[in-house]
């Protein structure tokens, strides 16, 4: 059996930390060690973006991070978005909006677009398209969900 | 919102109609909400499957020794570990299969049919010792002659998939071996006098390839088969009871010994309606006696699980100069996959249901070629054929220089109306109204944006049909203390039925939608409920709400019979939510009698059983704007708008994301989705990367006129939505693009490089 890596990282503002193969993805971890089965798997191999989560501050398909480079680094999935008694403008609109039909590409899509807010509190549909062409859905048609991000961008501006 | 609702009658509805959030909404936006892969047990055991790398070879023989001695392999499977059912059908939704081609599908017999095809597994207590456990299994293949063209599989001379496999011609098994499993026909008038009344006659040959469902959640699987002989699958399935059934019949256990727990489902479009990986993650779990998880990678989803039929199909139709179709004749080609059962007769049926034509003769032919054996995709049949219609149509209207919705009005199917199959439209049906929507449309209105030397600007248009099926709902509800109603029912949400049924009880019951807290419940909780498919769950599941609820309904009047000691003669109404005693002042809300319940005789449930006969069909007119770039030969849909009668949206939000779900799939198949064999019979695009659906970035926003045509016999006049909106698309892509360019394409997809390749031959 292959020798195992420990790694120390911080998830969702907490520390912690895993042995884990040095082949194995943080996508695997995430889910099959750490029970943080938000992140999903559609492809595996970059080109569904179910997997998004956010390390440093940018967005990455987990299935393409190899789980022992987050030591040291700060990832966030979907389970560290809504605080106990309320959602993220995001999550919150996905729903007003009829954003989402089966749900399975939803956290990754939250997550993407939570990297785009956080970068660029306005951005036009046209960006939101581009932003959010790695993240594939197959129910809606997209249509709904650009207009449930540009509803979070209004909220999270009018908050501010 | 660029949405339009239009209604047909002023609507008294306090639910129905309104927009509220989904009751499973906030566990599938914060990650919490459990689908098939992220189901996990103590002990659980990680499955794998071994695949036929050749299209078409007969196994000799499989040594698994090896690979059973590898340390932390538990179990090792191959078909001798798995009965041999007989040739009875099985239930797979929209399409059809015996059950002996389901277990030879599952896991290969004596030939594997296609690349991907499985020929054993393995159970280890890691996912890398059963990759390597796989790596150890060796199978002796002998190689045989792949078939995989639909013209070649006719000829007489062809290689053979099944040497057992007869036509079914015209209904008389043929006394010889063949690919055709089945040559069907629909036959109204006499199409050869009526071709020779026609001024103007269009005729072509269409084609299509395999294209995926391409849900985002692969198959995913976790069976334990306990020591008492029960089974019970976590699986995520758009059909619980179909794969209970099936199940049992490849296992050869009774009915009574599965149970199956659906998860929630990422998207399945009728491609999580056959059984793949749950019979042999049973079966590896009676071997290892531990729990098995199997989940399918993309590759093998795309390798092996069912995609849709390629086609070819050769239509002709005649008409006079004033635009009145006198005749048609259409002959389809399916691909089947590796075993009978694709959905050519589907297709056959609804190509030409939208209009009134005296004589038709349409032929289908079931084909069996090496590539995976094709599943339901949304609408089986019906977008490869509509797509030669509606192109053929539009080359008609072209010919006679006629308005394609004239054309279209002019020869509309109305009450009365037979289709192919002489079944006719006994309520009335869309067809005329969405065609009315898009004229009048500002879409259709609106002006063409100019073409430019390099960008060519088109505009098509194109209708669709599909029947929906209504087949079986069951349910129960229990009536809380505080007013509450829990309603448990059997089919999984695959896109906000939870929502749409809750709505429909509470419109029923004049209670709030908030108060109905509705529960997807496992084979074993609840009656049968058939597939979450055929666009059929807030359909035949709304009318079995509004049963139930009357029956709830009963049952309070009589509790309020009780708390007032009237008579049985007494009058009582229920109206509203509330309930109202013969005497002035007497009556009780909802709430109020709900909380009263205990002290007159116990809890209220209500049940429903319906398995309604007439079911509202489904029409659609959509059109499309795009842009060919003639350097590069990309199209760019510049806008999009789809009209649908939708009978009455109950939640319309749900409603147009379905319209803009299907559109997106229909693009999709019309501009660069396809099947890419080589000669070998390799798929050579089997990756996200490489099998190219539409992101965010090649969609427009997509306008959708939700056309309100009640259908009499459904309660609320709901009609199913889910699976029409698939079929205009590749149409009306496709018409557009002969309209910017000049020339007609007739095969699909119409990629970059068939439209480089047509302009520059």
């Amino acid at each position: 059996m292959t020798k195992r890596v420990h790694v120390e990282t911080r998830i969702n503002g907490r520390e912690v930390d895993f042995l884990c193969e040095p082949g194995q993805s943080l996508l695997e971890v995430l889910r099959d060690q750490l029970h943080l089965t938000g992140a999903k798997e559609g492809c595996n191999n970059g080109n569904c973006g179910a997997c998004t989560v956010i390390l440093d501050g940018r967005i990455v398909d987990s299935c393409l991070v190899l789980a022992p480079e987050v030591e040291g680094r700060e990832v966030t999935t979907i389970e560290g978005l809504a605080g106990p008694e309320h959602l993220h403008p995001l999550q919150q609109q996905f729903l007003e909006h009829a954003a989402l039909q089966c749900g399975i590409c939803t956290p990754g899509l939250i997550m993407a677009a939570k990297g785009l807010l956080d970068q660029n509190p306005a951005p036009t549909e046209e960006e939101i398209r581009l932003w959010l062409a790695g993240n594939l859905c197959r129910c809606t048609g997209y249509d709904k969900i650009i207009r449930a991000v540009q509803a979070a961008a209004q909220q999270m501006e009018a908050r501010v | 919102m660029v949405t339009t609702t239009r209604p047909s009658e002023k609507t008294t509805h306090k639910v129905i109609g309104t927009r509220p959030i989904r009751p499973d909404g906030v566990d599938k936006v914060t990650g919490r909400a459990i689908y098939g892969a992220d189901v996990t047990l103590p002990g659980l055991l990680i499955g794998k499957v071994l695949r036929s790398p050749f299209a078409h070879a007969r196994i000799r023989n499989i040594d698994t020794g090896a690979a059973e001695r590898l340390p932390g392999v538990r179990a090792v499977i191959t078909a001798a570990d798995l009965p041999d059912p007989d040739k009875g059908m099985a239930d797979v939704g929209e399409a059809s299969a015996t059950y002996r081609d389901l277990s030879h599908n599952v896991m290969a017999r004596d030939k594997a049919l296609y690349q991907g095809h499985a020929v054993a597994a393995v159970a280890a207590e890691s996912a890398s010792i059963a990759e390597q456990a796989l790596a150890l299994i060796t199978v002796d293949y002998e190689p045989l002659p792949p078939v995989l063209d639909l013209v070649e599989a006719m000829k007489d001379d062809a290689p053979l998939l099944h040497e057992d496999l007869r036509t079914n011609e015209l209904g008389t098994l043929s006394d010889k071996p063949s690919n055709i499993a089945a040559h069907a026909r629909f036959l109204k008038g006499d199409p050869a006098a009526g071709f020779a009344e026609a001024d103007v006659i269009v005729e072509r040959t269409y084609t299509t390839t395999m294209v995926h469902q391409g849900y985002i959640e692969p198959h995913a699987s976790t069976a334990y088969w306990n020591a008492d002989g029960k089974i019970t699958i976590w699986t995520t399935t758009q059909a619980p009871f179909a794969i209970r059934d099936n199940v049992a019949v490849l296992l050869n256990v009774p009915v009574s010994r599965v149970k199956v727990i659906p998860t929630e489902i990422g998207g399945g479009f009728g491609g999580k309606l056959p059984p793949y990986v749950e019979p042999l993650a049973a079966v590896l779990s009676r071997k290892s006696g531990a729990p098995v998880k199997m989940t399918m990678s993309r590759t093998e989803e795309l390798q092996a699980s069912g995609p849709t039929s390629g086609s070819r199909t050769h239509v002709k139709i005649g008409a006079k100069r004033d635009g009145t179709i006198v005749a048609v004749e259409a002959s389809l080609a399916y691909e089947a996959g590796a075993f009978p059962g694709s959905s050519v007769r589907f297709g056959s049926l609804c190509m030409f249901a939208p209009y009134d034509i005296p004589n038709m003769q349409l032929d289908s032919y079931d084909v069996v070629v090496n590539k995976p054996k094709v599943a339901a995709y949304r609408a089986p049949g019906s977008p490869a054929a509509m797509f030669a219609s509606e192109s053929a149509l539009d080359e008609l209207a072209e010919r006679l220089g006629m308005d394609p919705i004239e054309l279209r009005l002019k020869n509309s199917a109305k009450v009365g109306t037979r289709m192919a199959n002489n079944i006719p439209f006994q309520h009335p049906v869309g067809n005329v109204k969405v065609l009315e929507a898009i004229r009048e449309s500002d879409h259709w209105r609106s002006p063409l944006p100019e073409s430019t030397e390099t960008r060519k600007i088109g505009r098509g248009l194109a209708m669709g049909f599909w029947p929906n099926a209504p087949l079986k709902s069951s349910c129960f509800a229990t009536v809380n203390p505080d007013g509450s109603v829990t309603l448990v029912e059997g089919n999984p949400d695959i896109g906000g039925t939870r929502a749409s049924l809750a709505m429909q009880l509470a419109e029923t019951l004049g209670i709030p939608y908030e108060k109905v807290i509705p529960q997807v419940a496992d084979t074993e909780t609840v009656g049968y409920n058939d597939a979450t498919g055929g666009s059929r769950t807030t359909f035949t599941g709304g009318i079995a709400v509004y049963e139930l609820g009357q029956d709830i309904k009963q049952q309070l009047i009589e509790r309020a019979r009780i708390l007032w000691q009237l008579n049985p003669e007494d009058a009582i109404v229920y109206e509203d939510g509330t309930i109202r005693g013969p005497k002035e002042g007497q009556q009780l809300s909802f709430d109020q009698l709900a909380a009263q319940l205990f002290k007159t005789g116990g809890p209220v449930v209500g049940r429903a059983s319906v398995s309604p006969k007439h079911v509202g069909f489904a029409f659609g007119c959509h059109v499309v704007d795009l842009a060919v770039d003639i350097e590069t030969g990309k199209v760019e849909i510049l806008r999009y708008t789809a009209a649908q009668d939708v009978g009455k949206a109950v939640h319309p939000s749900y409603v147009e994301g379905q319209i803009q779900g299907g559109v997106a799939q229909g693009i999709g198949w019309a501009l660069n989705e396809e099947y890419v064999y080589d000669e070998q019979g390799r798929l050579v695009n089997a990756s996200f990367l490489d099998y190219r659906m539409p992101t965010s970035l090649d969609l427009p926003m997509i306008e959708t006129i939700l056309v309100e045509e009640p259908h009499p016999p459904h309660p609320f006049g709901v009609r199913g939505v889910g699976e029409v909106p698939i079929v205009p698309p590749l149409a009306a892509v496709a018409n557009a693009i002969s309209h910017a360019l000049g020339h007609r394409f007739t095969d699909l997809p119409i990629s970059p490089r068939r439209i480089i390749e047509t302009l520059y031959p």
